[in-house]
């Protein structure tokens, strides 16, 4: 994190070259902010660098200059154009740069988040429902009208037989992430209602740290099923349909919150809004519309905590029974 | 069923060189094969061998964490390149053992799943495990099972001494067949090619060498009928083994010609000796009854009686009794007679016997006496001889003809030729040349010749007769040995 390091750096006697600096980071993202529907215009744009940066909370400011928005693999993180589009539309949108921070882990992402070094992220309802104190919901994404999504249970195609989980004792079992909720706590509920003991119930368990890896895992029978979010699955099954079409759904889970959009405490009441509004406002604008079909979501809502009640009542069944 | 072994040499030769030129194309792409597994081979063990070092390396930390899809990702990244999979350098199935010889992860998990034993889905692996469990060295080592249609190159996993499990790369050898049926097909291309270019080149050099055994076997058969004219053979002269046998052949076929002129010669010789011995019995039974009678009549004459009628009679019947003692005392040569030696003279005399003939028929007589002092040959004999040659050679040369006679001492010999230029005597009278009474001529009766042969012979030498047409010679050789 280049910003991080620099920061100590800078001091008062610094200030001219920093700001130096940071105008000269900002140019190319003003050229791809031009290209926007609304964009500042580079006077402003350069004024309100300045100011940060000439503020006595330099170095907070430094690390504040751009968002820093955490990505998990509750979506397809791996699609690079599309981030990037992404990225210059939030830019334009809430008029800061954005920086997108992708982790291999959930875990690494909370971390980060937690630690203050993300503003926001984009998480599992899992980690989100065990540090609710210490985040702020931003924002839900909403697939076929609603805010909430289920986990699948998928076997290979190639499997008639399994019906249901009970179907795959002794097997090797797929999950996504220990911190996702439809790829390792939901089944692992599942199983503890079905009083089987999740940790003997399959021969063998793995991770593969993204749902959609869940689906390859599953579709080339390297594992005999998988708990994958559905949100992902559907949307392979709309954009790589040679993928979804190796497995089968056996199972689909009640509806849960869906993957929220979170903000650390110490983000600032404008900040949060900005973001918020930036995110909401997709399904307003026919670029914000654009991205969302490409993320095959109808848009973000505001959310409520309500809604990641049922994985709460899940988290603490099983945190009860360790 | 015409046998390969009947066959002329025209064919057996460019057939014969035609299957050499495939057996050597056959080795040879057979080496090529050959070779190119074994470099196929060293690619592989090569290129696996660094990338078995890599995974395995990159293994290690999967298989510590005990994070089966990190290490599906990773061996299965060598076959993400976008490598065909026709590509033999591309393993076909790449697996990791873990610790206890159980999958821990395979790129065919369909085939191998996961912690199953894989010896229980390919027997393989039996032998597998038995050519690498003592295997310790961080390094890749191919196994080839018998009877396997895969390469296996093993690398153990090691972290730190100890042993994690262990990454299996098999290679199919079927990925290897499409290159050796390229290689096969090129060898074959090629063969065709030189084929189409040789084979004319060989048929006519199989043509070529065959050409002077079909002549020779040809030539063979017909000895017996006859014997070929030796240009007729048409075998060439060289050192090389045909040219030997082509010598050999015509010298074969000049001793054979000289064998039957030698036995007809004989025969001849025979014939001639058996109708002298004849002629002579003959001879002497005839000259003493009429020595009787030439006696009686003498006596007759002597004691008179003049009746005129038996005068008559007595001289008509006598001048027949002389006639046949002429005649038998020609075929009777004595070659007892008593006679001095032959000297220079006695042949000149000879010469001069005939000049009147000579002279009558205006020939020109070229006369060549080589002969110093005296010879120990009988002279009577020897002047017979020459006398009946000159005069033979006379009468055959035409009017103002030539007429030449040499006689030359030549070593322990006498050397007489006599030749003419007159009518050539054909083959079929050749034959009977020196019989008596052979001659077709109406004056003479033919006893020259025969007489002449009877004292050579008597005195041991030889007579020979040429004629060719402008030419004939006789020619006389008779030793001077045991008279000396």
């Amino acid at each position: 994190m280049p910003n991080a390091i620099l920061a100590p750096a800078l001091t008062t006697a610094g200030v001219s070259a920093s700001i130096a600096a940071i105008a000269q980071r900002f140019v190319p993202l003003r050229k791809a902010a031009i290209l926007k529907e609304e964009h500042l215009d580079r006077r402003t744009f350069l004024a309100l660098a300045a100011a940060v940066s000439a503020s006595p909370l330099c170095a907070e400011a430094q690390t504040n200059a751009a968002m820093r928005i955490g990505l998990s693999p509750v979506f397809l993180d791996d699609q690079l154009s599309f981030l990037n589009d992404w990225r210059d539309y939030l830019q334009g949108r809430i008029g800061r740069a954005v920086r997108f921070v992708q982790r291999g882990s959930y875990r690494e992402i909370m971390d980060l988040l937690l630690e203050q070094k993300l503003d926001f992220a984009w998480i599992c309802g899992y980690p989100y429902v065990r540090n609710r104190a210490r985040l702020r919901l931003l924002a839900v994404p909403v697939m076929e009208g609603r805010p909430q999504y289920q986990s699948y249970l998928i076997v290979p195609a190639t499997d008639k037989t399994t019906n249901s989980i009970l179907d795959l004792r002794g097997k090797v079992f797929a999950y996504s992430d220990p911190d996702s909720n439809s790829g390792f706590l939901y089944p692992r509920y599942a199983l503890m209602q079905l009083k089987e003991n999740p940790e003997r119930f399959f021969a063998r368990t793995f991770f593969t740290w993204a749902h959609r890896k869940i689906v390859e895992a599953v579709g080339s029978n390297l594992a005999q099923g998988g708990a994958v979010d559905s949100y992902v699955w559907e949307t392979l099954r709309l954009y790589h349909p040679e993928l979804t079409r190796r497995t089968r759904i056996v199972e689909k889970s009640p509806y849960f919150g869906h993957t929220p959009v979170v903000a650390r405490t110490g983000v600032s009441r404008a900040e949060f809004d900005t973001m918020q509004e930036a995110l909401l406002g997709m399904s307003q604008n026919v670029a914000g519309k654009a991205l969302l079909k490409r993320l095959n979501l109808d848009g973000f809502v505001a959310g409520d905590d309500a809604l990641f009640d049922g994985i709460a009542r899940m988290m603490r069944a099983l945190d009860a029974r360790t | 069923m015409l046998r390969l072994h009947d066959l002329s040499f025209r064919y057996k030769i460019p057939l014969r060189s035609s299957v050499l030129m495939l057996i050597t194309a056959l080795v040879v792409t057979a080496s090529l094969i050959v070779r190119e597994y074994d470099e196929l081979r060293q690619d592989l063990a090569t290129t696996s061998g660094h990338l078995g070092r890599v995974l395995a390396n990159t293994l290690v930390a999967p298989l510590t964490h005990d994070d089966p899809w990190r290490a599906y990702e990773i061996i299965n990244s060598p076959f993400h390149g976008g490598a065909s999979e026709s590509n033999p350098q591309t393993a076909s199935l790449v697996m990791v053992l873990d610790a206890n010889r159980r999958v821990f992860v395979a790129t065919d998990p369909n085939q191998y799943p996961m912690l199953s034993d894989p010896s229980r889905a390919n027997t393989d692996f039996y032998e597998l495990w038995q050519a690498v469990a003592r295997h310790n060295e961080p390094d890749t080592r191919p196994v080839e099972v018998k009877g396997s249609k895969s390469l296996y190159m093993v690398t153990p996993i090691i972290s730190d001494g100890y042993r994690l499990g262990t990454l299996i790369m098999g290679y199919s050898k079927d990925a290897f067949l499409p290159r050796f049926f390229g290689i096969a097909k090129r060898a074959g291309l090629i063969t065709l090619a030189v084929l189409v270019l040789l084979l004319p080149a060989s048929w006519y050099w199989g043509q070529r060498f065959a050409k002077p055994l079909v002549d020779l076997a040809q030539s063979m058969g017909r000895i017996g009928r006859e014997i070929p004219d030796e240009d007729e053979v048409g075998l060439y002269e060289s050192k090389d083994e045909i040219g030997q046998l082509g010598a050999a052949f015509k010298t074969m076929l000049r001793e054979l010609r000289e064998k039957q002129s030698l036995e007809r010669e004989v025969m001849l010789s025979e014939r001639l000796a058996a109708v002298g011995r004849l002629a002579a019995g003959v001879a002497h039974e005839i000259n003493n009854p009429l020595g009787g009678m030439l006696n009686a009549i003498s006596t007759y004459r002597r004691h008179g009686n003049d009746d005129p009628l038996a005068a008559r009679t007595l001289s008509l019947v006598e001048r027949g009794l002389v006639q046949i003692k002429d005649t038998v005392s020609a075929l009777l040569v004595e070659s007892k007679m008593q006679s001095h030696y032959l000297t220079r003279q006695d042949i000149e005399d000879t010469h001069t016997l005939v000049q009147t003939d000579a002279h009558r028929k205006r020939v020109r007589f070229d006369w060549r006496n080589e002969v110093d002092g005296t010879l120990p040959l009988p002279s009577t004999l020897v002047r017979q001889v020459l006398i009946n040659l000159m005069m033979n050679a006379i009468q055959a040369a035409p009017q103002e003809g030539e007429v030449a006679c040499r006689v030359e001492r030549e070593g322990e010999r006498l050397r007489v030729q006599v030749g003419n230029n007159g009518d050539y005597i054909p083959q079929e009278r050749m034959e009977h040349l020196f019989e008596p009474f052979s001659s077709q001529r109406e004056d003479g009766h033919g006893l020259g010749l025969w007489v002449t042969w009877q004292i050579v012979h008597q005195l041991g030498g030889e007579i020979v007769a040429e004629s060719v047409p402008d030419e004939t010679r006789f020619t006389v050789t008779l030793p001077l040995a045991e008279a000396a």
